[in-house]
Order: C-alpha cells, then sequence, then structure tokens
C-alpha cells in the first residue's frame, strides 16, 4: 500500500518539486507504515503540497477561483469574496490582495484607494507580465497592523445577495462541491425584496437529494427538514436542536488517515452548515453557536487523542447550552420578577419561550396577573404560548394584532422575545413586534424586552428589508365563507404576496432589555458585546 | 286616524327596510356598503314624506324622527341611516322657511349673538300648512339622491391630483370608494399598491385581486408588517365607516396602528369619505362606539380545551384621532380635519343631533 502511495504521490508531483521533499514523503510514507501517527510538521507539509498542486491545477486551467492562500494553520481559513474582482486575471497576483481584503477589518478610505491601486497594477501585470512588482504593494500592506479595535470579518451573507447572478452561481459552484443541492425559488417576489430567496414549504430540500445521503449526517437531514417545515421554530429551540445534532455528528465522527480532527472536523461541519442554510436560513442565535463549536474544535491541542477530543467538545456543547441558554433563562427570569407586581396586566406577543418562562415562573412565585396574549397572521404562534399559559393557570386573554390599539388602554406593561439584538441597538424579532412597540409607546406603556446575550449579534440594520427572510407566501391564502379569494394569486400578474418573518424595532420604542448579565437599555448592545469579545 | 292601504304598505316597506338593516349589518344582506345604505334610506324617507298623513312641516319632521330612532336603533353602528335623516331633517326646515318667506342665511348663520339676544331658535313651532312643501320636499330629497348617486365618481375625479407616477400607496381592509379612487388613477399613472389584510375578516384579499386585476402592481401584507414596511410607502390612502364630529375616524380595526406608523414615518394620511359618512357624534368611551362579533373568527371552536379559560375579543372599528389624519377627500373636495365642524353645520341642524 504504501508503493501505491508513493507512485500515486509522484505522479500527482510538478516538476519543480526536488528532491528533498521526495525524501521527505519517503519519511512520511514510513512512519505510516510504522503505525505512528505523523507529527505535526509532517502534517503541515502534507497539506502545503495538497494546497499547492490544487493552485497549480486551476493555474493551466486558468479560472479567476479564490484559493485558500497557505498560511500557518493557526490562522482561520477564510474564503474571500471581492465582488469588485476583475474577471480574468492570474489568481496568483490576485490572492494575495484577497488575503488582505480578509485581514483589512475597517477599511479607511486610504486603503481602499491602495487595494484598488494594487489590483489596477495587477491587471496591468496580468497584460505586461510584471507579476511579481504587483505583489510587492500587496504583501507590504498584508503586514500593516491592524486597527486597535476588534478586527471583524465583514463579508455580505449569501442569502441578501439573491438579485446578483454573481453570487447565486458562486453560491451554486460550493453546493456543488459540496454535493448539497440548491433549492429552488418559488412564486412571484415583490420587486423590494427581490434580494432575498422565497422558497415553498411544499417542496423541501430533501426532495432532491437520496436518502440515505452519503454526503449529509442523518440527523442533519432530519434536522434541516423540521426546520424547513416549520416543526422547529424559535430561536432557542433552533439553536438546541442544531447544538444536539452536533453532538451527534461528533460522535459518530472518525478521524480520516493523515488529518488531524481539529482541522477535517470544521471541513467536514462545511456542507452541513451549507445544507441547513439552504433549508431555512440561519438565525443570528445560531450563526453564535456555530461559531462557538468551530472555534473549539480548532483549539483542540493535536495531541489529543481522539476519544478524549471528541469527549471533550462534547462537553463543551453541554457546558454551552446550559450556561448560555438555561442558566441565562433562569437568571432573566430572576431579574424580570423584579418587574412584575401584583394586578399587572401584562401584554405578550407571539410564542417567545424566555417570555412564557419568564411568566411561568413568575406565577409559581405567587404574582398575581394576568396576560394578554397578541397573536398574528399567519402564523399563530401565539395560539401556542396561550395554550402553555392557560395550562400552568394563568388568567389570559387573546386578540389578534389588529385588535392592539382597542386593548392598550388596560395594559400594564408589555414583554417581548427578541431573535437578535443588533449592534446598533435595534431589536430584530418576528414581525409586528415593532408595531406593537410603536402602539405601546403612544399610549406610554413600558416595553420591555427579554433576550440572553448569546443572541447578540454583530451586524447593524436600520430597516427590514435589507436583510430579512421571505417565507412560504401561500400562507397568507384563508378560507372566508368556503371561498379562497387569493386561491389564483400565481396567475394574475400584477399580484405579490409578502410574508415576513422578521422585522426590527429601533431602540427609542424599548425601556428595558433584560439579559442574563443584567438590566440594560437597548444602546448598550455594542458594549456587551466589546466586552465578550475582549473575554474571548 | 283611520289606517288606508297606503300606510299599510308603508309601514310594510318600512319593517323590510328595518329587517334588511339588521340582517345587512354583516354584510349578508343586501345592503352591502355604505353608500346603497345611505340610498335607501333617503329613499324610504322620501316615500314616507309622499305616503305618510301629515298637514304641517312639524308633523312630518316628527314622524321622520320617529322612523328615524326606530331605524338607528336596529343597528346603531350603521351611521348613515342617521346621517340621511338628519339630512332629510335639514331640508325639510329650509324648504319650510323658504316658503315662510324669511331668508335662509339668517336661519343658518346662528351666531353667538342672536341666540344670545333672541333666547334660542326653537321657537319656531313649524306649525304653518302650505301646500307646495310636498312636493318641494320631495324635489330636495331627489337632489340629494343624485348627490349620493355621484360621490364615488365625483372623489374619484379627485385622484389624479393626489397620486403621482412609481408612488407606493398602502391602505387596509376593503373600501369600494379608495377602489374606486385608485382605478381612476391607474388609467393614467402607474405606481404600486400594498395592501394589509385586516384580519380576521381578511378583506384586504378581496381588494388586492380587485386592484390588480384593473391592472395596479399590488402587494398583499399581514397585518403585522404594516410598521416593517411603511418606510418605502409615500402616502396611506384608506377608507373609514364613519367620519366623526371632530374630525376622528371610526375605521376598521387595524386602522389606529396604521395611522400611528404612518405618523412616525410622516407619511401622509388621507382619507376618502363622501359627505352622507360625517356624523354628529362624537367618540366616547362608551359601549355604543365598538362593535364585537363572533371571537371564534379570532379562536376558533377546533381550540376547544382553551375556549373555556380564556377571554377572546374580535373588536370591528377602531379610533382614530384627527392628529394622525392629513387630509378628507369628499365629493365637494378636499378638507383638513380641523374643518368637519363647518361641513357639519352645513349639512345639519344643531338641533337635530340628538334625534
Amino acid at each position: 500500500m504504501a508503493d501505491a502511495d508513493e507512485t500515486s504521490k509522484q505522479a500527482e508531483r510538478n516538476t519543480n518539486v526536488g528532491d528533498g521533499i521526495a525524501v521527505k514523503k519517503q519519511d512520511i510514507a514510513r512512519a505510516k507504515n510504522e503505525g505512528k501517527e505523523l507529527t505535526k510538521d509532517e502534517k503541515q507539509r502534507l497539506r502545503k503540497e495538497k494546497k499547492q498542486q490544487k493552485k497549480n491545477k486551476k493555474d493551466d486551467k486558468g479560472e479567476s477561483e479564490h484559493e485558500n492562500v497557505p498560511l500557518p494553520p493557526s490562522q482561520a481559513v477564510v474564503q474571500c469574496q471581492s465582488q469588485k474582482a476583475p474577471s480574468v486575471a492570474p489568481s496568483l497576483a490576485l490572492t494575495p490582495v484577497s488575503v488582505c481584503t480578509s485581514e483589512k477589518p475597517a477599511k479607511s478610505k486610504a486603503e481602499q484607494r491602495a487595494e484598488r491601486r494594487a489590483r489596477q497594477e495587477a491587471d496591468r501585470a496580468a497584460k505586461g507580465k510584471k507579476g511579481e512588482s504587483a505583489q510587492q504593494p500587496p504583501s507590504g500592506k498584508s503586514k500593516a497592523p491592524p486597527n486597535e479595535l476588534q478586527p471583524v470579518v465583514k463579508r455580505l451573507p449569501e442569502h441578501v445577495q439573491v438579485d446578483d447572478p454573481a453570487a447565486v452561481r458562486k453560491l451554486a459552484k460550493k453546493l456543488e462541491r459540496q454535493q448539497i443541492p440548491v433549492r429552488s425559488e418559488y412564486g412571484y417576489k415583490v420587486s423590494l425584496f427581490s434580494h432575498l430567496h422565497q422558497y415553498s414549504r411544499k417542496a423541501p430540500l430533501t426532495q432532491q437529494i437520496s436518502i440515505p445521503s452519503t454526503v449529509i449526517h442523518p440527523y442533519i437531514v432530519r434536522l434541516g427538514l423540521q426546520y424547513s417545515q416549520g416543526i422547529v421554530a424559535g430561536s432557542n429551540a433552533r439553536s438546541i436542536a442544531l447544538l444536539h445534532a452536533f453532538q451527534k455528528v461528533i460522535q459518530d465522527y472518525k478521524t480520516p488517515p493523515n488529518e488531524e480532527l481539529s482541522r477535517d472536523l470544521v471541513n467536514k461541519l462545511k456542507p452541513y452548515i451549507s445544507y441547513l442554510n439552504q433549508c431555512r436560513p440561519l438565525s443570528a442565535s445560531m450563526g453564535n453557536a456555530i461559531k462557538y463549536v468551530k472555534k473549539e474544535i480548532s483549539n483542540i491541542p493535536c495531541l489529543c487523542k481522539e476519544e478524549e477530543a471528541k469527549k471533550q467538545l462534547l462537553s463543551c456543547i453541554d457546558n454551552y447550552i446550559k450556561e448560555k441558554i438555561t442558566l441565562a433563562a433562569t437568571t432573566i427570569s430572576a431579574y424580570a420578577i423584579e418587574k412584575i407586581s401584583n394586578g399587572d396586566v401584562i401584554l405578550v406577543y407571539g410564542c417567545s419561550s424566555l417570555v412564557n418562562h419568564i411568566l411561568c415562573d413568575a406565577f409559581d412565585k405567587k404574582r398575581k396577573f394576568s396576560v394578554i396574549v397578541v397573536d398574528s397572521r399567519p402564523r399563530l404562534e401565539g395560539r401556542e404560548a396561550l395554550r402553555r399559559l392557560v395550562k400552568k393557570g394563568i388568567c389570559c386573554t387573546y386578540v389578534l394584532i389588529s385588535a392592539v390599539s382597542y386593548i392598550l388602554p388596560e395594559v400594564s406593561k408589555v414583554f417581548l422575545g427578541a431573535h437578535a439584538l443588533l449592534a446598533n441597538g435595534y431589536v430584530m424579532s418576528r414581525v409586528g413586534t415593532s408595531q406593537i412597540a410603536l402602539v405601546a409607546k403612544a399610549y406610554n406603556v413600558p416595553v420591555l424586552v427579554c433576550c440572553e446575550t448569546y443572541k447578540f449579534c454583530e451586524r447593524v440594520q436600520t430597516d427590514s428589508f435589507v436583510s430579512n427572510e421571505l417565507d412560504d407566501p401561500d400562507d397568507l391564502m384563508v378560507t372566508r365563507k368556503g371561498k379562497i379569494h387569493l386561491e389564483n394569486w400565481q396567475d394574475i400578474r400584477q399580484l405579490g404576496l409578502l410574508n415576513l418573518v422578521y422585522d426590527v424595532t429601533p431602540p427609542d420604542f424599548v425601556d428595558l432589555v433584560i439579559t442574563d448579565l443584567g438590566m440594560i437599555p437597548c444602546t448598550s448592545v455594542p458594549v456587551v458585546l466589546r466586552v465578550k469579545n475582549v473575554d474571548q | 286616524m283611520p289606517v288606508t292601504d297606503k300606510e299599510v304598505a308603508l309601514s310594510e316597506r318600512i319593517e323590510a327596510f328595518l329587517a334588511e338593516l339588521k340582517r345587512g349589518g354583516s354584510g349578508a344582506g343586501t345592503l352591502r356598503g355604505s353608500g346603497e345604505t345611505a340610498r335607501e334610506t333617503t329613499a324610504l324617507l322620501r316615500r314616507i314624506t309622499g305616503q305618510a298623513q301629515w298637514s304641517s312641516a312639524g308633523d312630518l319632521m316628527e314622524i321622520i324622527r320617529k322612523e328615524g330612532r326606530r331605524m338607528m336603533a336596529t343597528q346603531p353602528s350603521e351611521t348613515t341611516v342617521g346621517n340621511m335623516v338628519r339630512r332629510v331633517l335639514k331640508i325639510i326646515r329650509e324648504e319650510y322657511a323658504r316658503l315662510r318667506g324669511s331668508s335662509e342665511v339668517t336661519d343658518q348663520q346662528e351666531s353667538l349673538h342672536q341666540l344670545l339676544t333672541s333666547g334660542g331658535l326653537s321657537e319656531e313651532n313649524f306649525g304653518q300648512h302650505f301646500k307646495d312643501l310636498r312636493a318641494n320636499v320631495i324635489e330636495a330629497i331627489n337632489e340629494l339622491l343624485t348627490e349620493l348617486e355621484a360621490t364615488t365618481d365625483h372623489i374619484a375625479m379627485q385622484a389624479l391630483e393626489h397620486i403621482h407616477s412609481n408612488e407606493v400607496i398602502m391602505t387596509i381592509g376593503r373600501s369600494r370608494t379608495v377602489e374606486a379612487f385608485l382605478k381612476d388613477a391607474a388609467l393614467k399613472r402607474k405606481f404600486h399598491v400594498i395592501v394589509a389584510e385586516c384580519a380576521p375578516f381578511c378583506q384586504g384579499h378581496e381588494m388586492a385581486t380587485s386592484l390588480s386585476e384593473a391592472g395596479i402592481e399590488t402587494t398583499v401584507i399581514a397585518d403585522a408588517a404594516i410598521f416593517a414596511v411603511m418606510s418605502r410607502v409615500n402616502k396611506v390612502i384608506i377608507g373609514t365607516q364613519t367620519v366623526l364630529a371632530n374630525g376622528g375616524l371610526r375605521a376598521v380595526n387595524g386602522t389606529h396602528t396604521l395611522a400611528l406608523a404612518a405618523r412616525h414615518h410622516s407619511t401622509p394620511l388621507i382619507v376618502c369619505a363622501p359627505m352622507f359618512k360625517l356624523s354628529p357624534q362624537f367618540h366616547n368611551e362608551e359601549d355604543t362606539f365598538h362593535k364585537f362579533v363572533s371571537p371564534h373568527e379570532v379562536l376558533p371552536f377546533t381550540e376547544g380545551e382553551i375556549l373555556s379559560k380564556v377571554n377572546v375579543y374580535c373588536p370591528v372599528f377602531d379610533y382614530v384621532p384627527p392628529e394622525l389624519i392629513t387630509l378628507f377627500i369628499s365629493n365637494i373636495g378636499g378638507n383638513a380635519p380641523s374643518y368637519t365642524y363647518r361641513l357639519m353645520s352645513e349639512l345639519y341642524h344643531p338641533e337635530d343631533h340628538e334625534l
């Protein structure tokens, strides 16, 4: 087997690989023969060679795809997206520029100008064959010191670029590489939202993959289906389900030979994440959870045995769930109970697991209050909250969101849940939340938002258009008096149905945010984020 | 007074009308919109004027007041009935005054000075008999009917003054007046309409299908998304059930939220309401303002387990204060909400505000 390996490796080698490397390869082959694990250096060298071969192959094809530049393994490998990249250029000259784009967080004007200059020079180099000089200024830039503030990789997520054909093609290529089918769009999209995906619930992604799937772990397939059909909904539920699925994946994982667990497992998770993203766009809490898991995996020391590593990862994930979700809920509930007094009439909207938990806790602690549950079409999630509260024994009233201005004069407090808290203080939550906050403000009723810190997000957003999720438009249809008015909406060219999932609430409508770190105003979110980053 | 055949026939007609009113409240009967209600009421009042036994204007007014009270009691939320009764009473007063020879101007101009010096105009008892009164009143009511039939067209004619091209207009629920308004503008201009569906009756769906079949780009949104999309809206154009005496509205539920969202984004709120919807009532907190329908529209009986332990409300109307409204467009032109009191004094006599 060692001979076969050797010969195959020699066949792949380019002419410019010298004898020294051949000797090292023989060492590696011998080490494998003796059943010992490869040392870190050898693994690194192997990796570098594979990448070199890939790059040379791409050079031959003359494509302009961006490559993973051989960096020291401690730096995370980031796939760069440079939308302004010229269509035809030697990849070698471009890759240092793309490295810079990934390393440079807050681009100042001078840096942007320099980048543009570098790209122009690269172009000229392609024509005048002066590749060397083009690489000098970008590589000089890459050694520039990063900003004092924490560098954040600002990369436009794919799911808000549906109207850009280049981005769509890129995604299709990526999914093809990972062997995941692309989900097709459904229905006429309102022009204001042509940059977002719109899928139909009747066409789940699982119809296009073979079951059992060889590429995707069966737990992840099931999870994706649960997401797309709405069986698992709510950001806490989705995150916990995701982390449990990851635990199963880690349990079933076996490190392939010649690979390190810390790098290979991360690569294994990438197609799963793409698949889940196709089923339903990831929420902010899920994004943070994935970042945490990836960080934990890449921090596994390479000398660690596989069994130990897996045990450590599983316990890390358990701790994350316990700390960030379960214990956070208890803390938030303890803070929130101070704000609930006897005789209160509390208004809640939709079904937030955290708010339900707070109300049940307060009821257990013998506070006397009544609840008004506000609900909205088409999801009608408030009914689930209503069932839970009534089961507990709390006195409830139920209205639809259009009756909110009728019922608000009786309300003393409004408790809202959040899907994410953005860095500029805006609250991203289920569509309709901002409306309730608006009307509450008009009637001078205090609005309290309850949110765990793991949902805090570094994005900023000012309106509900640029980044949102479009749900199945058929959900808006309703049967009244035996007739569905919108039955043939697809046939009418001028008619569009819009089923938004999220909206953003401006911070001036929110009076208080209750988190596990305490009760803070909406505008203190970036402070918390900064403190968290410094801790990590 | 001996009961004649005519009177029997008349009272039958009145009973039939009352039955229609009672049923028509939910939109199931023939009286579908307030326009039709207004026309039917006026036609019935004309018939009463023509066929009932009366000798002087005072008698006629008494008869009409009595019938009017009965009609309003049948369906209190249908204010157009009361409005038409008051219009007819004003017509009777005017015709009587003209026949008597006193100028109409002094009668109308009930200035504060006159009120204080003359001790009130209620001394007029309308007892004199005039031969031509019946004919004149019927003629005036015919003019009123013509006016009623043309209200929607007059409002729609003003559409091009208010809608420019490439606008995004938002509306809620279903209003025939707004529908005609937008369709008229769509003949010459291209714009986009967003319709909030107005749960639980979802009349917005009908409106959207009707508008899109007329060639207007329409989008249907859920009620919960009103604030979310408001930042892209240039104008909000709505209809209403009633215009109150202070310039406020009694409109379909969800309108107050829409008005607040429009005010937050400084978007103008335009109300298309014909004059027969103007009512001398004020908004008050008592039971007469709100109307509730069966809560099974909100929480259906399939949720049986929790139904007995939960209070469910399904209000039909919303109050919108006049500060949130930018403009009223009616068949006599555009007005600001602060001008409403003046319009009211032209249409109704203050004595008739309380029937």
